[in-house]
């Protein structure tokens, strides 16, 4: 403890986001430079370049903190190796650190709102770093549990408001519970890392920042329902986090952490990683028994829940990442204290994942009842390009979009339910004034068709016919009545489907149709699409009062239809024009409609 | 390239299969482990990964075709897996992908004649922070424009040649 607190400490996110942006050059430059400088001789203390998971500002990776041994820590942004050696001649070796170069106030900002909890290991210590997990209250909340009874055990995570992270919000003490009173000598424990909702990203960052926080949240969920095996279901996509814990999982094993006698404290647990190979509904949790087994990941009626007959027909209690995650906070600090947060429906933090048309976009963990207007606006920065704010897709594809006027809408399950939302795997996918709601839900319903499973016949046959009304709407081609059909099949759909997948799929042309029935009928009546986004639909004018005179159009137009003369606006002459949507694509100002 | 499984690999298994109740549970690790050494899963590897674990082919089959990143056709040496999840359409991995495609000749599915890349289109990867993103192999890139996406594809053309 003595010597690592007096180390000067580079802290360089290496997640998936980090190291897309070439996190692992930029330590290897910390490396040679340190070296190259003969740092450690000059300023008389150890140097470490350390690996730490995601630090949430995506958007601004490399992120990089340097923590010189007595003084506050300073982030730099946008870090690339080219960087490191004025970094360490002038801050580290020299006068202090470069203004011009650090994480702006927005990074202040950024954090300001937030309250990093499950987070609070992610970004701050070496992720694969067993002894830098123990120093930070590691496996406390295990051999704190295991002071009490399984039941107790189960009686403080009720206590907690914990509730399940996945989407449905479902109380995790009282799942538990199910399965702890369903007779049986062998149990299952499962941890759902099939993230397969786009947008969300929060528990990859777990796997990769927090890896035996996860393993922890585990042994206490299978000390409390007196399971022997967990297994987690990573999917195919997540190879670095698939890396990331396996290595956890080895280390746990080789100090007999895991295994029999699990830390000498008297009960026995095996873990194992179990790889997805691509198939989103994997994520619903009987067809991931099912991928599990060894089968089609194809999902079966319930009753029987898991909890009654799961893996194999043992009793088996399925939770997700974030939920473990905050089991060992609670175990860390008490029920009460968890309870303390947030609302009174939901209790603790949420981690939200955000997207699409914003500032900053990256993972942002906020108190329930914070509203989606704060962590849009105040943590994240606003829109992009500072252009107006349409819509925010909360939820995934199971989920639904939330126009300006309802964003004042608090983090909650119940709130965002009733606002015609769900919490779901917490992606926020922000929307500009550019974007087409039509053109939205007919993409959701794209992904969710495709990744439908086919076995039941509401999901495979229904949405392939949602789809194509959609379809012909965006092109132009809608008919009196479209939107009244898409909503009795939305609701027949919902009601008849086998799993949450093709329950939930219908959401997102509910919410539009709910919040932007003008934009359907626009398209429907007239024709047109006010957003300028359904490419069937583009006229290809110049709006002149849009058009910057730029004379980029010309250049990419294949067939000479474009005429333009410096500072004139731009023609598109539509004898010649071929509607290959080159010049739209291209033009930045969205001046061709 | 070509081995199915090493003898290693094929030891190990077989010890695995004997201390399993459910020895089907390995069903996709062994896809996933002949995929990896011989890049997509013949014939033969079906057959072998049957006989391992005492099915038939054809439950083998059922299982490889279900999905997506098991790969029952040659594919190239560098699959190339696009986004086509809502973040990175919204942040212009449509363009992404009609540039690549273009760039490299091929349409989704296809292979490059030299043999090094293959198209795909994939579910969200989880680089929403970092749209719009591909991941090759183990390598996650983004966020990219079309002039990243050229570099990427001439550093691993050059890799495959060095």
């Amino acid at each position: 403890m003595a010597e690592s607190a007096e180390k000067l400490k580079i802290l360089i996110c290496q997640g998936t986001g980090g190291l897309a942006s070439g996190a692992a050059q930029v330590a290897e430059a910390f490396e040679t430079e340190f070296e190259k400088q003969g740092v450690e001789a000059s300023i008389g203390k150890r140097c470490a370049v350390i690996g730490t998971g995601c630090r949430g500002l995506c958007a601004n990776d490399v992120l990089v903190d340097v923590c010189i041994p007595g003084k506050e820590a300073v982030t730099y942004d946008f870090v690339t190796p080219e960087l490191v050696p004025q970094i360490v001649q002038d801050h580290i070796l020299g006068e202090g650190p470069i203004e011009k170069k650090k994480a702006g106030p927005y990074y202040e900002k950024f954090l300001e709102k937030q309250q990093r909890i499950i987070f609070s290991r992610c970004g701050t210590i070496d992720a694969e770093s067993l002894d830098e997990f123990l120093e930070h209250r590691g496996f406390e909340g295990i051999r704190k549990a295991v002071t009490m009874k399984p039941s107790e055990v189960i009686e403080e995570v009720k206590k907690s408001g914990l509730r399940g992270r996945g989407g449905g919000g479902f109380p995790t003490g009282m799942k538990w519970s199910f399965c702890a009173a369903t007779p049986g000598e062998s149990k299952y424990l499962i941890c759902n890392a099939d993230e397969g909702d786009p947008g969300a990203f929060m528990d990859r960052s777990i796997l990769e920042g927090d890896p035996y926080g996860l393993i922890e949240g585990l042994m206490i969920g299978a000390y409390a329902i007196g399971c022997k095996f967990a297994y987690v279901y990573v999917r195919a996509e997540y190879p670095l986090a698939i890396k990331r814990l396996q290595m956890a999982i080895d280390t746990c094993y080789e100090k007999g952490f895991l295994g029999k006698n699990c830390l000498g404290l008297g009960f026995d647990l095996d873990m194992r990683i179990k790889a997805g190979a691509g198939a989103f509904v994997c994520g619903e949790e009987t067809a991931l028994m099912a991928s599990i087994e060894g089968h089609r990941g194809m999902s079966r009626p319930r009753p029987p829940f898991p909890a009654v007959r799961g893996l194999w027909g043992k009793p088996t209690n399925i939770n997700n990442v974030e939920t473990f995650a905050n089991v060992s906070y609670i175990f860390y600090n008490g029920a009460d204290w968890f309870n303390a947060i947030g609302t009174e429906g939901t209790k603790g933090t949420k981690i939200f994942a955000l997207t699409g048309k914003v500032k900053h976009t990256g993972l942002v963990e906020v108190p329930a009842g914070t509203t989606i207007k704060e962590v849009i606006y105040d943590v994240c920065g606003g829109i992009e390009n500072n252009r107006k704010f349409k819509a925010v897709q909360a939820g995934g594809p199971s989920g639904g979009c939330l126009p300006s006027n309802a964003i004042e809408t608090e983090v909650d399950y119940d709130s965002l339910i009733k606002a015609g939302a769900m919490m779901g795997s917490g992606g926020l996918v922000v929307m500009d004034e550019t974007t087409c709601m039509v053109d939205i839900a007919r993409f959701f319903l794209q992904f969710t068709r495709v990744e439908s499973c086919g076995k039941c016949i509401p999901c495979r046959i229904g949405l392939k016919i949602m789809l194509e009304i959609l379809e012909r709407i965006t092109e132009g081609k809608g008919q009196e009545g479209d939107i009244e059909l898409l909503q009795d099949m939305a609701y027949d759909i919902k009601k008849s489907s086998l799993c949450g997948l093709g329950q939930t799929a219908p959401n997102p042309v509910l919410s539009t149709i709910r919040y932007f029935r003008d934009e359907y009928e626009t398209h429907i009546k007239e024709g047109e699409c006010p957003s300028h986004s359904c490419k069937p639909l583009l006229h290809f004018r110049v709006i002149e009062d849009k058009c910057k005179k730029c004379g980029l159009c010309p250049r990419v137009c294949p067939v000479d239809a474009i005429e333009w003369e410096k500072g004139k606006v731009a023609y598109i002459d539509l004898e010649k024009c071929t509607k290959c949507t080159s010049c739209y694509d291209a033009c930045r100002f969205m001046a061709i409609d | 390239m070509m081995e199915l499984l090493t003898a290693e690999q094929l030891d190990k298994f077989t010890v695995q299969v004997a201390g399993l109740e459910h020895p089907r549970e390995l069903i996709i690790d062994l896809l996933r482990s002949v995929q990896d050494n011989h890049g997509w899963v013949p014939d033969e590897g079906v057959a072998l990964v049957a006989k391992i674990l005492g099915l038939t082919p054809l439950e083998v089959e059922e299982v490889a075709t279900f999905y997506d990143k098991i790969f029952r056709q040659p594919v190239g040496r560098y699959p190339i897996h696009i986004c086509d999840s809502i973040c990175c359409w919204s942040r212009g991995g449509d363009a992404l992908a009609t540039h690549l495609r273009e760039h490299l000749g091929i349409d989704f599915g296809e292979t490059t004649a030299d043999g090094l890349f293959t198209l795909l289109p994939s579910c969200c990867l989880g680089a929403c922070g970092r749209a719009p993103a591909i991941m090759v192999g183990q390598n996650t890139y983004g966020p990219l424009t079309t002039d990243d996406a050229d570099r990427i594809v001439d550093a691993l053309r050059q890799e495959a040649q060095g």
